[in-house]
């Protein structure tokens, strides 16, 4: 039995536990948000954070995150309302979207980490997640959209 | 192959007839009342009713309708606009409802899309060529040109006005300082008219100045769901009590047999159910299995320990090299061939010239990786089949699986999902059918996921291509004629051979496979020769990969006219220029190519402006040009590119710098949707040029995951400066053109930067280090 806490519930589930995270996400709980791409860890369509830190959940046994705090797109703002979704959708991002679920939640790792990232930042942080429609330009754009948002939005607060 | 009986090839072939009112005037157009909302569709061919009080609602419900194109006012005065096309990231829906709701004068917030699942009553199902706007623009305006005429009459005389003075106006009918809504009118049930065929060609449409929509910034409406994790694809779908299947592909993509499998050490593993031998009476899938079990992980586990001994098919053994070997024996051998050009005095001009130039070019093995594996998910339920996945060509896949089922066509039903990436990959729909034939031999539902490997393995690939480009020159370096042979396998023989047109010679051709050979050039007498490379043929299912052809002709044409200009001491831009004579057959007629290859110089006047040509740049880097077509010559998006590269003389890495791009595609109905193709199709074209490519070992694509695939990722992508023309001509394409341009201005741009001239994409670095030391 698998236990872990997933979008701040807790979930509890009978499977193999070298059961990769990802199958066990979209098939057994039934978020589907999370993609399948490659199976290797190198397309980033998977990408969830796992105790805070992006996480490829294709090459990740369920077994390696009892316990743990899994957040995945769905959870990531409420009604989908995450300043980078609204970014992404301000820049009209996404081409077929495949990929998008992955590339926000590690661009939401990277806002973390580095809440104004240069174009560097971006190269270096998002080069694991490909897009094949190659919206790259507009995924550049948005995140910077939504760290200069955040910014703002955190000195109003103040 | 029935379905396509109906299709006359040409509207598809090289030279696609104009959307001309007249392919759906003969048919009347119904708006009436069908189940309390305002339906708007195409009479049923030869049903088109007399125009009378409620005809339209009753013929509307006794179901004569042709509802190709139809949309749907709800009494709240919700617009429902009906989409055929599949959704793979171009927005298409948007693009096709903005152009119904200008001349319906919609509200556009109160718009939305419904993609449909395969019917007949949709007739043709197909999404590929950056056909959507260009094919469908002149019927849905003309569909929302009808639908607010109706509303007019509608409204005046609820309001008890003359029709000639009323106005529509952003969803309603207005008379002074009173107004009506769509949805009142709707609700109401006062509208109810058929237009005749003549009534039809006869509507106002509104001239480009007065549109409100088209061409005016959009939020496309299927971003949100895929910014939030909530957009279903195929991936996505399931069924109740379904099982996991995972395919084991064969050793050869056809010939294949299986002699026998051994699942013994697979019974060990938890969930595993049972592994198939497929028997498939369409030949689509010869000679694979496909292992089930309750989860996709146990499929997958169990996959590993299950051991099939095939007799592998004829071509196990064939490498890259091989079919690049064939394609330049085919092009040896002057005999052979379809001849889709050959003009007169071609032979004499070469006999005769002062100087021949000549040089072959290849492309390698690409494959879609398009980021959804390809998928289906099969059940029969109440007698139909349902198949759940994303498709782009339904009409293409169904007279198969109805063989491969043995059961009528009409049971069969695609049921329509976002498509994870589409390129052309699922123009061919062969996936479903190892599901549909998986779901039938256990008798239940199955969900077929390829994994990434076994979708590589699978793919529909580009071929690979070999091509020789000559020009015969006279004394003071004037182009007397020219040649083109390319040689590829041809997806449009293997997968549709009724849509190959005929050549000069009546020799049948693929007409996707050579476009942009045909170029607008004025040459002298031109020769294009097209060969179909029968080894790539049965090595694999060649594919439609984002642009087909154009993705290699203009390879080769593009960087020969290049190399001409060099070798005949002129300016790339200029050489180009002179040729680019709007005269003959290069003049362009209406409405698809008016003003022909002026058009074409033009975007290359523009972009040598704009690139900053002639500008003094850094230590090995330079700037190539190339300009192309886009597509097809019947409807083509007149696009330029100049590319700057760094070269690294030690290591032979091209980086590329900056993109700049004019494009001509006529009117643009979405712009940002517009620009966004563009960008990725350009980034294609870069990603293809100097990043992706494969090539065939013992008989299979050898790269068949990212760990050897490798697309462009973020920190390659250059500086994109993209310009559309500003015009109200014809709408065209805009999927592929970027796409057909970049490569050849990175060859022409790593020869300006360093002076060597690469023949191959992908260019690897060895290769540009190997021109360095020629």
């Amino acid at each position: 039995m698998a236990r872990f806490e997933l979008n701040g519930r807790s979930v509890e589930v009978d499977v193999d536990p070298a059961t990769p995270l990802l199958w066990v996400i979209r098939d057994e709980l039934g978020f589907k948000g999370t993609k399948f791409g490659c199976g290797i860890g190198q397309c980033g369509a998977c990408t969830v954070h796992l105790r805070g830190t992006a996480t490829r959940a294709c090459v990740t046994p369920v077994s390696a995150v009892e316990g743990a705090q899994v957040l995945t797109i769905e959870g990531l703002g409420e009604a989908g309302d995450h300043p980078l979704q609204a970014a992404w959708i301000e820049a009209q991002a996404p081409q077929c979207g495949y990929c998008q679920s992955g590339q926000i939640m590690q661009a939401a790792a990277l806002l973390k980490d580095r809440p104004r990232p240069t174009d560097a930042d971006i190269d270096e942080v998002m080069n694991g997640n490909l897009c094949r429609c190659m919206a790259y330009r507009r995924i550049r754009e948005a995140i910077h959209l939504a760290a200069t948002r955040m910014a703002e939005g955190e000195t109003s607060d103040a | 192959m029935r379905k396509f009986a109906q299709f006359d090839p040409s509207a598809v072939a090289s030279h696609p007839p104009a959307p001309a009112p007249s392919g759906f005037s003969r048919r009347g157009f119904l708006v009436g009342s069908l189940g309390g909302s305002l339906v708007m569709a195409f009479a049923a061919a030869g049903c088109a009713p007399k125009p009378e009080t409620g005809a339209a609602t009753r013929t509307l419900e006794a179901g004569s309708w042709e509802p190709t194109l139809y949309y749907r006012i709800d009494p709240d005065g919700q617009i429902t606009v009906n989409v055929t096309e599949a959704e793979m990231g171009q927005h298409v829906g948007t693009a096709l409802a903005r152009i119904v709701a200008e001349e319906l004068e919609a509200d556009w917030s109160r718009v939305s899309l419904h993609y449909v699942d395969s019917d007949p009553k949709w007739g043709l199902m197909v999404t590929g060529g950056s056909w959507s706007v260009w094919q469908n623009f002149d019927l849905l305006s003309r569909a929302g040109a009808a639908g607010r005429m109706a509303l007019l009459e509608a409204g005046a005389r609820m309001l008890d006005v003359p029709v000639a003075s009323v106005t529509a106006r952003n969803g309603r009918i207005v008379a002074g300082d009173r107004a009506l809504g769509y949805g009142e009118i709707v609700a109401a049930g006062a509208v109810d008219r058929v237009y005749t065929a003549e009534e039809m060609d006869a509507l106002p449409i509104k001239p480009p100045s007065a549109r409100r929509l088209i061409g005016e910034p959009v939020a496309a409406l299927d971003v949100p769901a895929k910014s939030r994790g909530t957009a279903v694809y195929g991936i996505d779908a399931e069924i109740e009590g379904m099982v996991y299947g995972r395919p084991l592909v064969p050793p050869t993509r056809l010939g294949s047999t299986v002699k026998s499998v051994d699942d013994s050490g697979a019974k060990s593993v938890p969930g595993y159910l049972k592994t198939l031998v497929l028997d498939d009476p369409s030949g689509t899938v010869p000679g694979w299995a496909v292992v089930l079990a309750d989860s996709y992980h146990a499929a997958l586990a169990a996959s590993e320990k299950v051991s099939v001994d095939w007799e592998a098919g004829e071509t196990a053994a064939v490498s890259e090299e091989d079919i690049l070997a064939r394609g330049f024996a085919l092009i040896d051998a002057p005999e052979g061939g379809a001849m889709v050009r050959d003009d007169e005095g071609v032979d004499a001009a070469f006999g005769k010239a002062a100087r021949v130039l000549e040089a072959d070019y290849t492309t390698a093995t690409a494959l879609h990786f398009q980021l959804e594996p390809v998928n289906a998910l099969a059940v029969q339920r109440d007698g139909v089949w349902e198949i759940h996945t994303g498709n782009q060509w339904q009409s293409l896949i169904l007279p198969t699986l109805a063989t491969a089922l043995g059961v009528p066509e009409e049971t069969i039903v695609l049921k329509t999902y976002l498509l994870g990436g589409g390129f052309g990959r699922r123009l061919n729909g062969d996936y479903t059918v190892p599901a549909a034939l998986a779901a039938k031999a256990h008798g239940g539902p199955v969900k077929l996921v390829f994994t990434r490997e076994d979708d590589a393995r699978f793919d529909s690939v580009r071929s690979a291509s070999a091509q020789r480009v000559r020009m015969a020159l006279g004394e003071n370096g004037e182009v007397l004629a020219m040649e083109h042979h390319a040689a590829a396998g041809w997806p449009t023989q293997v997968m549709v051979p009724a849509f190959m047109p005929d050549g000069v010679n009546g020799e049948k051709y693929d007409p996707f496979s050579i476009s942009g050979a045909d170029h607008w050039y004025s040459v002298g007498p031109h020769r294009v020769r097209a060969l179909s490379n029968d080894l790539a043929n049965r090595t694999f299912r060649p594919g439609w990969l984002r642009y087909v052809g154009p993705g290699w002709t203009n390879w080769a044409l593009e960087s020969f006219i290049d190399e001409a200009a060099h070798a005949t001491g002129r300016d790339p831009v200029a050489f180009r220029l002179d040729m680019l004579r709007a005269e003959g057959r290069n003049a362009g007629e209406a409405p698809n190519s008016v003003g022909g290859a002026a058009r074409q110089a033009e975007v290359l006047r523009r972009l040598a402006e704009r690139a900053g040509l002639g500008e003094t740049l850094p230590a090995d880097t330079g700037i190539g040009v190339a300009t192309t077509f886009g597509q097809e010559r019947g409807m083509p998006t007149w696009s330029a590119c100049a590319a700057r590269v760094k070269v690294d003389r030690e290591t032979g890495a091209v980086k590329l710098e900056k993109l700049t791009l004019v494009i001509d595609a006529g009117t643009i109905v979405d712009p940002d949707g517009a620009l966004a193709q563009a960008e990725g199709a350009a980034l294609w074209g870069a990603s293809l040029a100097l990043h992706e490519g494969t090539r065939f070992e013992q008989g299979q694509v050898a790269a068949r995951n990212l760990d050897r695939y490798t697309p462009m990722r973020m920190a390659d992508v250059p500086e994109l400066d993209i310009v559309l023309v500003d015009s109200d001509e014809t709408p065209v394409g805009m999927g592929e053109p970027a796409t057909t341009v970049v490569g050849p201005a990175i060859g022409n741009a790593l020869f300006a930067a360093v002076g060597a001239r690469v023949r191959h994409i992908p260019i690897q670095p060895q290769t540009v280090l190997d021109a360095l030391q020629a």
